[in-house]
């Protein structure tokens, strides 16, 4: 078991955000969490990177507790996370951001060969490396999020709503890309509100809703639940 | 939809030209005035300008530890001033107790005189910086960080106090003592004068009328200033801790989710800033030597007013906004009256807070945390 997340309960203040959510991600798997609106996706992803604390529960990363890690201790140990919104360095360009994801790899050809990876992947960032981070267009930021938090090498990545605001066409060659990530070995827990997308690259997916997981089950078989086709596929 | 431009009346009633045109005029009667003393006397005019440069290079080095700090924590430092006197002390201590300037001599005694004073000066800096340095970053794990998720105004009144502790503890008889101490330089002081080519000034004896006399501070203060800027400007720019520093400043949390250690990032920030102004307390304490306990508060002061002159949290603007604001003090001092070197300071702050309170190099505040 790669990640397992047990029974955890997330408070902002007194609003009880995640009420004791269990699952789980093997290695090699792209597991999605779906829910509406504040639902508790990026607060479950949160909690996750250690930029939130659970009030109870825990997290287990390859068995190992990490409920209480320092945020980049958990980058170290190899979890990313690509955040909500992409959060560019809008003042640094396109390589320093790149060169951020990287904080945490001391080895310069390591980093060199993964920049080369990462640009493989995003041709669009390397025409750009030298521009700012702000003056990129909102799919070039995703991009740039998602490059820049595999410049870390994570085991598992974290993606939270990678296809927020883009064009059909580009959600496509984003989902495309996060397909490939996969394929080469990195794990991948990715928070949609697109479910049909989703679930479509997903092995597995969760289904949240106000702090609680409703409904798990393999990608197939979630596209097919009437429930899940009502409420987050649009059909009828 | 309403896309008409404004009219000038319109724009004059919502004030956004009183700004601009009382700025011009307040430019071109400085322009003016000062214009015609320097045809009055042109010697005594560039004398001033290259007083206004040692002092405007000593600001600059504080002014970058005030707009640093602010960049990254939001802070304004109240306390920087007295980091920069505790650096003073500590050279005066070093040199006058210790003797740190003349280690080259007696450990390498055939060194020549030149390198030696320069290696022993180096040392006396670099002590003083690494003394600030370490000050700083105790004062910021004890008194800042615990605050850092509280509103503003917590952290902004904690700084006044480690500043009014850090004075009031330097004034204790057993420690720096309330009084003024006649400070020791590392090196002694060299003076020419420029007239008709530069001429080696003897001590005790004046300079011909309509001179230009400077010294080897004013050499020194520029020398180490430039190094330290551009220094500052490598880290700042190229170096991994640098580049973590700009992204600390511009988002908190999403650096903590690329793995960086922002408490440390924040720690080795306040670190740099003070000894810039360790380095500063040394420049400072040698151009006008005398050091006492309260005498990082006017210079600290000005340097803040520089930093926010230029823009706070902008490095390039507290260089420039430090060199105005050493050029308007020794010009008010010269040639209004010597009073005049502190209001010219609060004068030019109120100036800049009601006409654009971003500064020269300033960019709107953004809302982030
Ligand atoms: N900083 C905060 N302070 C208080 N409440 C918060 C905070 N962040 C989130 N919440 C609340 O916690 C709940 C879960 O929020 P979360 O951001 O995890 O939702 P989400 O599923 O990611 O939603 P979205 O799809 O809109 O991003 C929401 O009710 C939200 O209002
Ligand atoms: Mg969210």
């Amino acid at each position: 078991m790669l990640l397992e997340v047990r029974d955890l309960n997330v408070y902002y203040g007194a609003i009880h955000a995640l009420q004791g959510i269990n699952f789980c991600l093997e290695e090699g798997e792209i597991v999605t969490l779906i829910g509406a609106n504040g639902a508790g996706k990026s607060t479950t992803l949160n909690t996750i990177s250690g930029l939130l604390r659970p009030r109870r529960g825990q997290v287990l990363f390859r068995g190992k507790d990490i409920t209480f890690t320092p945020a980049e201790e958990i980058v170290r140990m190899g979890i990313c996370q690509a955040p909500e919104g992409r959060k560019i360095f809008a003042n640094l360009t396109v390589m320093e951001n790149l060169e951020m994801g990287a904080y945490t790899q001391s080895d310069k050809q390591e980093i060199q060969k993964n920049l080369e990876r990462v640009f493989r992947s995003f041709p669009r960032l390397k025409e750009r490396q030298n521009q700012l981070g702000g003056t990129l267009s909102g799919g070039e930021q995703q991009m740039l999020a998602i490059g820049r938090a595999l410049m870390s090498r994570p085991q598992l990545l974290l993606l939270d709503e990678p296809s927020m605001g883009l064009s059909p066409i580009l959600v496509e060659e984003i989902f495309n890309i996060i397909q490939e990530i996969n394929a080469q070995g990195t794990s991948i827990l990715l928070v949609e509100q697109n479910a049909q997308m989703a679930l479509s690259v997903a092995h597995r997916g969760y289904v949240l809703e106000t702090g609680k997981i409703v409904l798990e089950g393999d990608s197939s078989d979630l596209l097919d639940n009437p429930m899940v086709k009502k409420a987050y596929l649009g059909a009828h | 939809m309403n896309a008409q431009p404004p009219t000038l009346l319109e724009r004059i009633l919502k004030g956004k030209w009183i700004g601009k045109g009382f700025l011009l005029l307040v430019g071109l009667v400085v322009v003016w005035w000062v214009g015609g003393k320097a045809l009055q006397s042109p010697s005594l005019f560039l004398q001033q300008i290259i007083n206004g440069i040692q002092l405007g290079f000593v600001y600059a080095l504080i002014a970058l530890g005030y707009t640093m700090v602010y960049g990254i924590v939001r802070l304004i430092n109240f306390a920087h001033g007295d980091v920069f006197m505790f650096g003073a002390f500590v050279s005066y201590f070093s040199v006058g107790l210790f003797q740190l300037h003349l280690w080259p001599v007696r450990v390498f005694p055939g060194l020549s005189p030149t390198a030696a004073i320069i290696l022993g000066t180096v040392s006396v800096i670099l002590l003083s910086m690494v003394s600030c340095a370490i000050l700083a970053i105790t004062i910021e794990r004890i008194a800042y960080k615990p605050l850092r998720d509280a509103p503003r105004i917590s952290a902004l009144i904690t700084a006044i106090g480690v500043s009014f502790f850090l004075e009031y503890f330097g004034a204790l008889p057993f420690v720096f003592t309330p009084n003024f101490i006649t400070y020791k330089r590392p090196f002694e002081i060299v003076t020419w004068y420029v007239k008709d080519g530069i001429h080696r000034l003897e001590i005790g004896t004046e300079a011909p009328p309509g001179s230009v006399i400077f010294s080897n501070v004013l050499i020194i203060i520029i020398i180490v200033s430039l190094i330290l800027l551009v220094g500052l400007n490598y880290i700042v720019r190229r170096t991994k801790i640098g580049k973590a520093m700009r992204a600390t400043a511009y988002d908190k949390p999403t650096s903590r989710l690329m793995g960086i250690n922002v408490d440390g990032v924040i720690s080795t920030t306040f670190a740099i800033g003070a000894s810039l102004a360790g380095a500063a307390g040394v420049l400072y304490a040698t151009a006008y030597p005398q050091v006492v306990f309260w005498m990082g508060i006017i210079p600290g002061l000005k340097a803040f007013v520089a930093a926010v002159l230029g823009g706070i949290g902008s490095i390039p603007g507290a260089f420039v906004g430090a060199l105005i604001m050493g050029q308007a003090e020794v010009i008010s001092a010269g040639y209004i009256s010597t009073p005049m070197r502190d209001a010219v300071a609060f004068t030019i702050l109120i100036l800049v807070l009601l006409i654009r309170p971003t500064g020269i190099f300033g960019e709107p505040e953004r809302e982030k945390a």
